[in-house]
């Protein structure tokens, strides 16, 4: 009986890190915020892309990899224009259910995916370099079958349940975001070996509703996307807490420029469901100073052109040149900000 | 007092066994861990098995690609998942054997046996398959469940032999030995496998499956001609008992090497199936060679378990039992080992090593 109460009570906590995950919530900087004008570079993808796209990310040459479910999982790179490249790890292990794609300073492309519990590292040639996370053995899998991949906390040292994200710091320590399955962050280092693991689901300091995104600025931070709790918690390189923004509503994705004043972005992505009474109070893209202070605010939710349906990751590589993944609406857009003609409203 | 006295006894045991494996020679070696080219858009997977041929032409079974459900009547079927590349003697791409194959699901080992027959054991189809050099099926051992349940709970329930979600075919001989009132893990008189892990032949051509590192814990012996003549073995820690059976292979002289994984032992018996005696203070076998030629050596694999970066080192054992030495670590770096699967040391210097965890194949060349 009394492990009843406590089951149900886990019950209702999933539920509401379920509701508060789909986030909707309105963010406390937006009406204080300034807008920044932005156009939109119509149909730079000269490919179309048949699916969810989950993951967008440029490498130092302007080339964009998009990470798509389509009928299979693809990773798709395309040139400085958009003309398509090619597709990397075409019938890999390791792509079932793809979540992020992520580029590292050596242009090495890193595909993170959910649906194998697998982070592939991709050299610029397309060779698989590393593989982190282990993809379940799938007959142990069956008398699972069907679940809904829900939070278990299993925090093991070599194995991801649903990883969302991929970071490194400036030694090449290797940050992952662990995810829906479970909710913390891993640290290992360049060869892949596990350091650290933090987090378990909650919302206390260090815990996590579903970290949705990562990135890791010059100095070593450590920035979650704490999406299910609407904030950012930011940590530093040994995983400890060091503060937290919670004024940019749900981050479903976070990215930090390059160059010597970095900037982090935060997208407060309009939920799946296409639930309108949500789409006045999200879908817009937040610049911040790294230290938290919100510079300016972009975009909104909705279907059409020049709007954001859900975000679900942002490469801003050139602070000015945004690139965004919507899965609703099948799309990758490339967004170019014109801050210096900021408005005051 | 008694289990005081047990308990001492295996802590020096243990503090023996430790200090016997760090004493052991380290043998110097080189890896090339990027010789193979495949075609475009074509990846290696998770590494269960390699395995050359005569003319050093290279066999690699991997888990690549999915295993897909496919929604029929009331029931769900699956295929796909693994796949069989040749390379030639460079590592460079020849062909693929048995692409589509029904029972190509989980890769888990390749052998080739001496009339240069390459032999597929999947731990998914719960099948062995032998094909030519022309990749026609010449034989297959075990039958894969006609289809798998999703739904626990409902549907045909899993049972004996079968692993636990995935339903025995149509009048399904349950394996699993012990659930049916037999003895736990002895299987039964035929080739109905649970998740089988290795195969190997004597010198007349009998076929020895090592069933498994699923709830059987047996070796079933065929004929050449793949008839049933018998089997031996069960769950235990005792002589002829086994834990996770992941390897097997004979010598010239028909013994028998089993590496039981759980016991952290290769347990050899002589050609009647008798226990002779085992090694031990190699960790925990994974993957097993035998080379040829007139001296021929052992090489045992103590993987890393999935959840660590212990371990990992290869052995070189003597026939007579002696460890000669070792070489490797666990890790993920080129010349690094991630779960090792699969060796193969036709000639004893030069060994192919296959690794679940790394998706890669390397080529080790001991100084």
């Amino acid at each position: 009986m009394r492990r009843l109460a406590v089951c149900s009570a886990v019950g209702v906590l999933l539920c509401a890190g379920f509701l508060l995950a789909q986030g909707g919530a309105p963010a406390k900087a937006k009406a204080t915020t300034p807008e920044i004008p932005f156009e939109i570079v119509a149909n730079f993808f000269k490919t179309p892309l048949l699916g969810e796209a989950v993951g967008v990310a440029t490498n130092s040459k302007g080339h964009v990899f998009v990470e798509v479910r389509s009928g299979e999982t693809k990773l798709m790179e395309f040139d400085q224009n958009g003309a398509f490249v090619r597709e990397l790890g075409v019938g890999s292990y390791g792509m079932a259910f793809g979540h992020a794609v992520r580029v590292d300073r050596y242009d090495n492309i890193w595909a993170v995916d959910e649906g194998t519990n697998v982070i592939m590292k991709f050299s610029p040639e397309g060779k698989i370099l590393m593989v982190l996370g282990k993809r379940p053995d799938p007959l142990e899998q069956l008398a699972l079958m069907p679940g809904g991949g829900q939070y278990s906390g299993a925090n093991k040292p070599y194995s991801f349940h649903r990883q969302t994200d991929v970071a490194w710091d400036a030694q090449d320590n290797i940050f992952v975001s662990d995810g829906y399955g479970d909710s913390r962050v891993v640290k290992y280092d360049k060869t892949g070996r596990f350091i650290k693991s933090v987090g378990t689901r909650g919302n206390g300091p260090l815990q996590f509703s579903t970290p949705h995104a990562i990135a890791v600025d010059a100095k070593g931070l450590v920035y979650v996307a704490d999406r299910g709790n609407s904030r950012i918690q930011v940590l530093d390189n040994d995983l400890n807490l060091k503060t937290i923004y919670d004024n940019v509503g749900a981050p479903w994705a976070v990215c930090i420029s390059e160059g010597a004043h970095q900037y982090l972005y935060s997208s407060n992505s309009f939920p799946t469901g296409n639930n309108f009474d949500q789409a006045g109070t999200t879908g817009e893209i937040y610049k911040m100073e790294l230290d938290g202070t919100v510079l300016g605010r972009f975009g909104k939710a909705g279907h059409g052109p020049k709007e954001f349906s859900s975000i679900h990751q942002m490469d801003c590589r050139n602070p000015n040149e945004i690139y965004v993944a919507e899965i609703t609406e099948w799309r990758a857009t490339k967004v170019l900000l014109r801050p210096q003609q900021r408005t005051n409203n | 007092m008694r289990r005081a006295l047990y308990l001492c006894a295996a802590a020096a045991v243990i503090a023996a066994a430790t200090l016997s494996a760090q004493s052991v020679a380290s043998i110097n070696y080189d890896a090339n861990s990027d010789f193979l080219v495949l075609p475009p858009n074509t990846h290696l997977g998770e590494v269960a098995g390699v395995a050359t041929n005569s003319r050093g032409q290279l066999f690699v079974y991997t888990r690549t690609g999915h295993a897909v459900a496919t929604l029929g009547d009331e029931r769900t079927f699956y295929h796909g998942g693994s796949r069989l590349f040749q390379f030639d003697q460079t590592g460079k791409f020849v062909k693929e054997i048995g692409q589509g194959a029904y029972g190509m699901n989980f890769a888990q080992q390749v052998r080739v046996d001496p009339q240069d027959n390459i032999w597929v054991v999947d731990s998914g189809s719960n099948q062995v398959m032998k094909f030519d050099t022309e990749g026609r099926v010449l034989l297959v051992l075990g039958r894969k469940p006609e289809n798998i349940g999703v739904r626990p709970g409902a549907g045909i329930p899993a049972s004996g032999g079968m692993p636990q979600g995935v339903a025995p075919a149509e009048g399904g001989r349950g394996g699993g030995g012990g659930r049916g009132g037999g003895t736990p893990g002895a299987g039964i008189n035929g080739d109905t496998f649970n998740r089988p892990s290795d195969v190997a032949w004597d010198r007349a051509g009998n076929i020895y499956i090592a069933d498994g590192f699923g709830p059987n814990s047996r070796i079933a012996k065929f004929t050449k001609d793949g008839d049933f003549v018998k089997t031996w073995g069960q769950t235990g820690s005792g002589q002829g008992q086994f834990n996770k059976i992941r390897g097997l292979v004979i010598d010239a002289a028909d013994n028998i090497y089993v590496a039981d994984a759980g016991n952290n032992r290769i347990q050899v018996f002589d050609p009647s199936m008798t226990f002779k005696s085992e090694i031990r203070n190699i960790g925990t076998p994974q993957a097993l060679c035998l080379s040829s030629g007139t001296t021929q050596y052992l090489f045992s694999s103590n993987s890393n378990d999935p959840e660590s970066m212990d371990n990992g080192e290869i052995y070189k054992i003597g026939l007579n039992g002696q460890v000669l030495g070792r070489f490797g670590k666990a890790g993920k770096m080129p010349k690094e080992f991630g779960m090792v699967n699969a060796i193969d040391c036709r000639t004893p210097n030069n060994l192919v090593v296959g690794e679940v965890w790394n998706w890669r194949v390397q080529k080790v060349t001991l100084r």
